[in-house]
């Protein structure tokens, strides 16, 4: 299950009969707060940050834990990697346990240089205009309204001392897989090792909640991609069509049992089938895709200059409940700086150019219009009018 | 259970036909929200039902089913169900250990080719293992059938050919021998017409499950775009009605799914538009 909050702290007996539902006395359970996570305001399910505010909230707040967030990789794997280098580094600053795989490079690479975290809280104070510190900024950036996550400054790393605290376990496929015998088998070994040293790590430190009160943080960097020994990504008909897919479900049952949340990035943009991209999304919980803007078109773009790419939002969760909690815009562009990584709502509507003798109220507003059925046409729609 | 949809489909827990084979299917959409529903409706209609649930887990079923009123651990310690929790026992396939005991039912992750005949003999014997009385049973209605769904066989590796057969063999045992009713769920990729190759394999089953079917439940998302207050359209399609003249009769409406139910109602009269 996707842990609910006050299920926590039952042994795992009497977590397959007791009620799920977020209503119960407190004298059955006693409410175990695990640091760095806080229940869902919709369904009271466990939540933790991802590390980027703005995703925390189009996720509903946070990713619940005991599910997947797939990351459909942007084309040079720039950004989806720094998301995946954020969710880690939540996970040091909430002193989480950490799992990370690959198959390209070393695991330290990823984990290191990483960006130092702030509380949301330790802003630059305002020196001038000091009675305005504390008025919330409105901007359409996406946001809740209350403080969950950290800033993270890109420029600097971590300091050392705060490295070290943090407990890692690594996966780097080449340890584990000698060529030879990879090549030779009819299945694709390297998932399913990834899966056992997974489970081993979970059960000997007992996430399964069998002792451990902490939630371990799963990053798995670039699955399906060639050096994994799979060929979803070269084949237009891949002869092992079903590793994948099997992985993500051995995965799914892997962390409905146990106090841990996974980030997976895939490269999309190689595989050629869309409805296999459509399998593997449905095994996942949630699931984004990114298109950053570098080297296309786009990028010398007047109308994106403000962005570095693009966000979809693939599939939103229903867990122990019925409803999903659907995003109000599907039109989401994200950018990079320094501090932040944000996620904004794209209006790419720009008000047309009028000569001088137009008067202003002609302006368009960006008013949704709806079809005789209620549903409401798509902005896109609006820039093609102009 | 939705009152809406029972006033659709002209059926209520006490009274409803037989023998039916319902095939719940959406195409780029998710519809496992008639799942939750036809499981509510045949635990209130006390019927001994057989549940695959291999998307998700027991405490995922539980919760939802809750809000609707009706108590899945209770149902299975009285007996009422057998549920079959797909993701813990492939577990034990994926990752064997010495002393592991497993119930044999997923060999097919082990070696897809064997087929789905293990799951029929799980499903064959948790029916045919309710005839045996024991003293001071409760006595159960007729057997039900439930799948969540079948496209996750699809993506563990089974051939399409194997899950036909086992849909065909459990409506023999099910729809015409023990005159239960059967629910199963499919899922679709790509557009209808799509002229892509992949995902052949979904289409193939979608278009074999719907011959066999006696009414099918086909939820898909508004051709017009995304909306935020209308969830999708759902098309009802009744076949080979007993009694009538064979026909096929279509009816189109659109819902709203929310948290303790799923509203219906016909196209152009939502909430949101009147």
């Amino acid at each position: 299950m996707a842990a609910p909050m006050n299920s926590v702290g039952k042994t795992s007996a009497d977590r397959l009969q007791a009620n799920c539902t977020s209503f119960q006395k407190k004298t059955r359970s006693k409410l175990i707060s695990i640091p760095g996570t806080r229940p869902s305001v919709q369904n009271g399910q466990l939540l933790v940050s991802t590390g980027v505010t703005s995703l925390d909230y189009l996720l509903g707040g946070g990713l619940a834990v005991g599910t997947v967030l797939l990351i459909e990789e942007d084309r040079f794997d720039s950004y989806s990697r720094m998301i995946l280098k954020y969710f880690l580094a939540e996970g040091v600053v909430c002193r989480h346990e950490l799992f990370v795989a690959t198959a390209q490079d070393n695991p330290d690479e990823i984990l290191q240089p990483r960006p130092t975290g702030e509380p949301q809280d330790s802003l630059d104070a305002m020196t001038i205009a000091w009675r305005y510190q504390n008025l919330p900024k409105v901007q359409s950036a996406l946001a809740s309204s209350s403080r969950f996550g950290h800033y993270y400054d890109v420029s600097k790393t971590m300091e050392a001392e705060i490295r070290q605290a943090a407990k890692c376990h690594c996966f780097y496929l080449p340890d584990h897989i000698t060529p030879s015998s990879a090549a030779h088998s009819a299945r694709v070994e390297s998932y399913s090792a990834l899966l056992k040293s997974l489970q081993e790590v979970i059960h000997r430190e007992g996430f399964d909640l069998s002792k451990s009160r902490n939630i371990l943080r799963v990053g798995l960097h670039s699955l399906g991609s060639a050096l994994w020994g799979d060929d979803l990504c070269c084949h237009d008909k891949p002869r092992h069509s079903h590793a994948l897919t099997t992985f993500l479900y051995g995965l799914r049952a892997l962390l409905r049992s146990s106090l841990s949340v996974a980030v997976v990035t895939l490269p999309s943009h190689l595989i050629q089938d869309r409805a296999l991209m459509g399998n593997i999304t449905r095994l996942c919980d949630n699931a984004i895709a990114l298109e950053s803007f570098k080297g296309s078109e786009r990028e010398t773009n007047p109308l994106y200059k403000d962005y570095h790419g693009l966000l979809f939002v693939r599939q939103v969760p229903h867990l122990n409940c019925l409803a999903r909690q659907l995003p109000d815009h599907k039109d989401l562009a994200f950018k990079l700086k320094r501090k932040q990584f944000t996620i904004e709502v794209f209006t790419h509507f720009a008000p047309p150019k009028l000569s001088s003798h137009v008067p202003q109220s002609k302006v368009l507003e960006d008013e949704a219009l709806k079809n005789a059925d209620g549903t409401q046409l798509h902005s896109l729609y609006l820039c093609l009018t102009l | 259970m939705f009152t809406e949809l029972n006033s659709i489909l002209n059926t209520s827990p006490d009274s409803f036909t037989q023998g039916e084979f319902i095939l719940v299917s959406d195409r780029q959409s998710d519809a496992s929200f008639l799942i939750h529903h036809f499981l509510s409706f045949y635990l209130r209609a006390r019927c001994k039902v057989c549940f695959l649930g291999l998307a998700q887990s027991f405490c995922h079923y539980g919760a939802v089913s809750q809000r609707l009123g009706v108590s899945l651990t209770q149902a299975k310690e009285k007996g009422q169900l057998v549920f079959f929790e797909g993701l813990k026992e492939c577990l034990s396939v994926l990752l064997p250990k010495e002393n592991n005991v497993e119930s044999g039912a997923m060999n097919f992750l082990r070696d897809p080719p064997v087929g789905l005949r293990s799951l029929y003999e799980f499903v064959r014997s948790s029916m045919i293992g309710s005839g045996s009385m024991e003293e001071g049973a409760e006595q159960w209605g007729p057997n039900v059938l439930l799948v969540d769904d079948l496209s996750v066989l699809l993506s563990l590796g089974v051939d399409v050919g194997a899950v036909l057969d086992f849909s065909h063999y459990c409506r023999a045992l099910v729809c015409s021998q023990m005159q239960g009713n059967m629910v199963m769920l499919v899922r679709c990729n790509k557009e209808e017409d799509d002229d892509d190759d992949g995902d052949e394999g979904s289409e193939v089953l979608l278009k074999g499950l719907t011959h066999q079917c006696n009414l099918n439940l086909h939820v898909q998302g508004l051709p017009t775009g995304y909306c935020k207050d209308i969830h999708g359209q759902m098309e009802v399609c009744w076949k080979r009605r007993q009694g009538d003249a064979p026909h096929m009769q279509k009816n189109l409406f659109q819902y709203k799914v929310h948290d303790k139910g799923a509203s219906f109602f016909a196209r152009g009269t939502s909430s949101a538009v009147l």
